[in-house]
């Protein structure tokens, strides 16, 4: 009887699963999604991808290239790096909505800004990572 | 009625019971159940070896992969080994952050579990209520270490995340509501004849032939063997939280819900327990950077029963030798001996009943002789 009881509450009720993808899914604040790097703060000092458990970021020293290659579609997502970062350059973003059908374009690449270049470079350079 | 002759039927490694591979041989006698042939091994994927290549932190994210369900008493074990090997106190508030996501974890998996057996069972519509429930319980657990499945809360030395205030309350909120559903659905199995016919008297695992056999976690409980980690060798801080060790005496699948829906009851006053009565302070101590030569051992009481850890480590940052020993290896030899007489229709249903996890399990290749 008390089966009968909740389903017929249930009518009433908002239903307990959402049409995911047509709505928006329900994000708690601290969800662990894609990091983030800020490349103006990040001094390239390997710490992160010392931490990273699945060799997901490989850092390149120097060269105009010098920055960050991170790659998603090996991320586990367990903010290792964001930790261990010194000038909390990483942030955990709630972005969950990650797949691709193409592993090539799931390396990001992170340049640092280059002091010697101008001022309009740099800010289009620091652009992508901060979205 | 005997047939006098035996017929073999392969079950597996894709089979309707469970979503996981595994493969058994029976052999059947008309419609009963007359020998069990379990062939291990189909998701073997080399996780002992793993560790012995990475450092003790990387690895926490290693363990914590053994298994999906229980990734965070994989993880609780192996940060308890790997603290027993420099050796390492943890701070008390982290102790207890651990405790309630380990009860919290309980109550997902064994909610999962009965779930499972309702719908095995053919019971879909308690199937339905129970993973609604679950579904709150891993949007708390979500919102406590920032992810649904693998939790990252433990590091080595303590956890990651606080327990804030509002959190806490939020929790306790829903476990005096989640406990209240329990008992409602204990009250709809316990009078469903659906549900007794199918799961009384099915699945007979006698107390002699548990212990014999080494079973573990609720299916050696519901044989009335009282056995629990968490009460004979307390770890976190259950020596310091009352709670009851459940038993039932049916040693059928029937006792095995209920010792299950039972304990989803004394997990949920554990955590407002463990939430009334947990210290301020700090969470997390710095760990070593390598280990001096040593031997652990970590046993938890992980939902589906003990789960063993062991580690060596040899001055270095990567352990020698890493073995895990999970439940479901303990009730394998229960489950085969359970299934001998019983009516093949049943096989899905007692199968499920021990809760396995057999990629958890495997990780162990049997070589045979010439091959």
């Amino acid at each position: 009887m008390s089966l009968f009881r909740e389903a017929a509450k249930q009518i009433f009720r908002k239903p307990a699963t959402l049409k995911y993808p047509f709505e928006p899914g329900i994000v708690p604040p601290g969800l662990r999604g894609r990091p983030v790097w800020d490349m103006e703060k990040c001094i390239l000092c390997v710490l992160c991808q010392n931490a990273c458990p699945t060799a997901a970021i490989k850092m390149i020293p120097k060269g105009p290239d010098a920055g960050i290659e991170y790659h998603l579609d090996r991320c586990i997502f367990c903010a290792e790096c964001a930790d261990a970062c010194p000038r909390k350059a990483i942030t955990m973003t709630t972005n969950f909505e990650l797949a691709d059908t193409s592993r090539s374009r799931m390396v990001q690449h992170y340049k640092k800004p280059q002091p010697a270049q101008s001022q309009t470079q740099t800010q289009t350079q620091a652009q992508p990572p901060k979205q | 009625m005997s047939y006098g002759t035996t017929i073999k039927v392969p079950f597996g490694p894709q089979h309707p019971a469970l979503k996981e591979p595994e493969y058994f041989l029976f052999e059947v006698d008309g419609d009963i159940v007359v020998k069990v042939t379990p062939r291990i091994g189909y998701v073997h994927r080399g996780v002992e070896k793993a560790f012995e290549q990475e450092t003790y932190l990387h690895n926490l994210y290693l363990a914590e992969r053994i298994c999906g369900i229980c990734s965070h008493a994989h993880s609780t074990c192996y940060t308890q080994t790997v603290e027993g090997l420099v050796p390492l106190e943890i701070p008390p508030r982290a102790v207890y952050i651990r405790l309630i996501m380990a009860e919290l974890e309980r109550l997902h998996s064994h909610s999962l579990w009965v779930g499972i057996a309702a719908h095995e069972a053919g019971f879909d519509t308690l199937f339905m209520y129970l993973w609604r429930d679950r579904e709150m319980i891993m949007d708390l657990m979500e919102e406590i270490s920032g992810n649904r499945v693998t939790h990252a809360i433990n590091t080595i030395g303590g956890v990651r995340r606080d327990i804030t205030g509002e959190q806490a309350t939020k929790i306790k909120k829903f476990m005096d509501k989640f406990e209240g559903n329990v008992k409602e659905y204990m009250k709809v199995l316990e009078t469903e004849q659906t549900f007794l016919k199918r799961t009384k008297d099915v699945g007979i695992l006698k107390p002699r032939d548990a212990i014999a056999l080494c079973a573990v976690g609720p299916t050696l409980r519901a044989s009335g063997i009282k056995s629990d980690v968490r009460a004979d060798d307390p770890y976190l801080a259950y020596g310091e939280i009352p709670f009851n060790v459940i038993t039932h005496d049916g040693c059928d699948i029937y006792a095995r819900t209920i010792v299950r829906c039972e304990e989803m009851i004394e997990s949920a006053n554990i955590i407002k327990y463990a939430l009334d009565h947990m210290p301020e302070g700090k969470i997390k101590v710095p760990p070593p950077r390598t280990i001096a030569p040593n031997e652990s051992v970590g046993r938890v009481e992980a939902p589906r029963g003990e789960l063993i850890h062991y580690a060596r480590s040899n001055g270095t940052n990567k352990p020698e030798r890493y073995k895990v020993r999970a439940p479901t290896l303990g009730n394998l030899a229960s489950v085969c001996q359970t299934l001998i007489g019983a009516h093949v229709a049943d096989i899905p249903l007692i199968l499920a009943g021990i809760d396995p996890c057999f990629s958890c399990m495997d990780r162990v290749i049997i070589t045979k002789k010439g091959e």
